[in-house]
């Protein structure tokens, strides 16, 4: 269990929602599709956040990088500036967390309104705005 | 550390196979289902990541109240004789992703990262032993207690964000009341 191990796990999910949004008629499997995408980007932005030390969080990184080292020694309180660049990456996932709850909510609501309107779900067959 | 790889392990199959599902079932409703299985591995591996704060939102947001919706607008739309069947793009598609798999299994495998394990070989001499043997309790000290400083960071360095994302919600909010309401003059 490595950083290499998550991002390749994420590698396969985002590869299987890529395929399953570009191939399917259903356009609640595309957003469902979709969501799996979000997902694997997240387990990439949070094993990132866990695994990887940043270089550019000072002006002097040699001093950061020791700071960590001893917080993983002997549990030395890492500075602010440090646990700030560290978690950074749980804050991008927690943005991708709501903008994905922002857009299913409206995707299913633009289906449903499609579905009443059309009577299909089938995106092959949504071509009204074709020119 | 040997439970936690059996325990990825068994994680990162279910997940992958859950993924699958979701894409190859025929059932629109069973792929849901599996969507729901696919996002509580996410957020255990959340957890193995010591993301507890994430994996409890993860839960909370994709668990209880996307998957949720997902299943409302499958109940309300659902078509009995069109199965969840593929489009003329299959081929493509799937050559498509394959191509992105490839290239992240490139990327990921040919980068140089700069990792935690890694770290103190050239920073503090002779202490490598050392710092690689109690990296586990470490990482213990450093994400012991990350909600605070997550919601320090998201009141303080991410507040514009932050306010961003909750006008994002609302308009979303109204904007999915607007699309799905009934419209008098046409009922």
């Amino acid at each position: 269990m490595n950083l290499e191990n998550f991002l390749l796990l994420s590698g396969v999910i985002f590869s299987i929602g890529l395929y399953g949004a570009l191939s399917k008629k259903n356009v609640i499997v595309v957003l469902m599709s979709i969501e799996l995408m979000f997902n694997a980007v997240n387990i990439a932005l949070v094993a990132f956040s866990r695994y990887v030390v940043p270089r550019s969080i000072a002006v002097d990184p040699i001093g950061v990088e020791v700071e960590v080292a001893k917080a993983l020694v002997n549990g030395a309180a890492l500075s602010e500036t440090v646990l700030r660049s560290l978690l950074t990456g749980q804050i991008f996932a927690i943005f991708v967390i709501t903008i994905a709850a922002a857009e299913v909510a409206l995707g299913l609501g633009i289906v449903i309104a499609m579905y009443r309107n059309r009577e299909t779900v089938d995106v092959t067959h949504t071509n009204l705005m074709r020119g | 550390m040997i439970t936690l790889d059996v325990v990825f392990w068994i994680m990162a199959v279910i997940g992958v196979g859950s993924a699958l599902a979701v894409v190859m079932e025929r059932d629109i409703f069973r792929s849901a289902l599996f969507l729901i299985v696919s996002f509580l591995v996410v957020a255990g591996l959340f957890i193995l990541l010591n993301a507890e704060f994430l994996a409890a939102v993860q839960v909370l947001v994709y668990v209880g109240a996307i998957s949720v919706l997902v299943i409302f607008a499958i109940m309300l739309t659902r078509n009995v004789q069109e199965a969840n069947s593929f489009n003329s793009f299959q081929l493509p598609a799937l050559v498509l992703a394959a191509m992105m798999l490839s290239s992240i299994v490139f990327v990921v495998l040919n980068t140089d990262w700069h990792v935690w394990d890694q770290l103190g070989l050239h920073v503090l001499p002779g202490g490598s032993d050392e710092i690689f043997s109690n990296t586990e309790q470490g990482i213990k000290n450093v994400f012991g207690n990350t909600t605070q400083v997550i919601a320090r960071l998201l009141m303080k360095d991410f507040v514009l964000p932050m306010e961003a994302a909750s006008v994002v919600l609302l308009a979303s909010l109204i904007g999915a009341l607007a699309l799905v309401r009934e419209r008098e003059d046409e009922a």
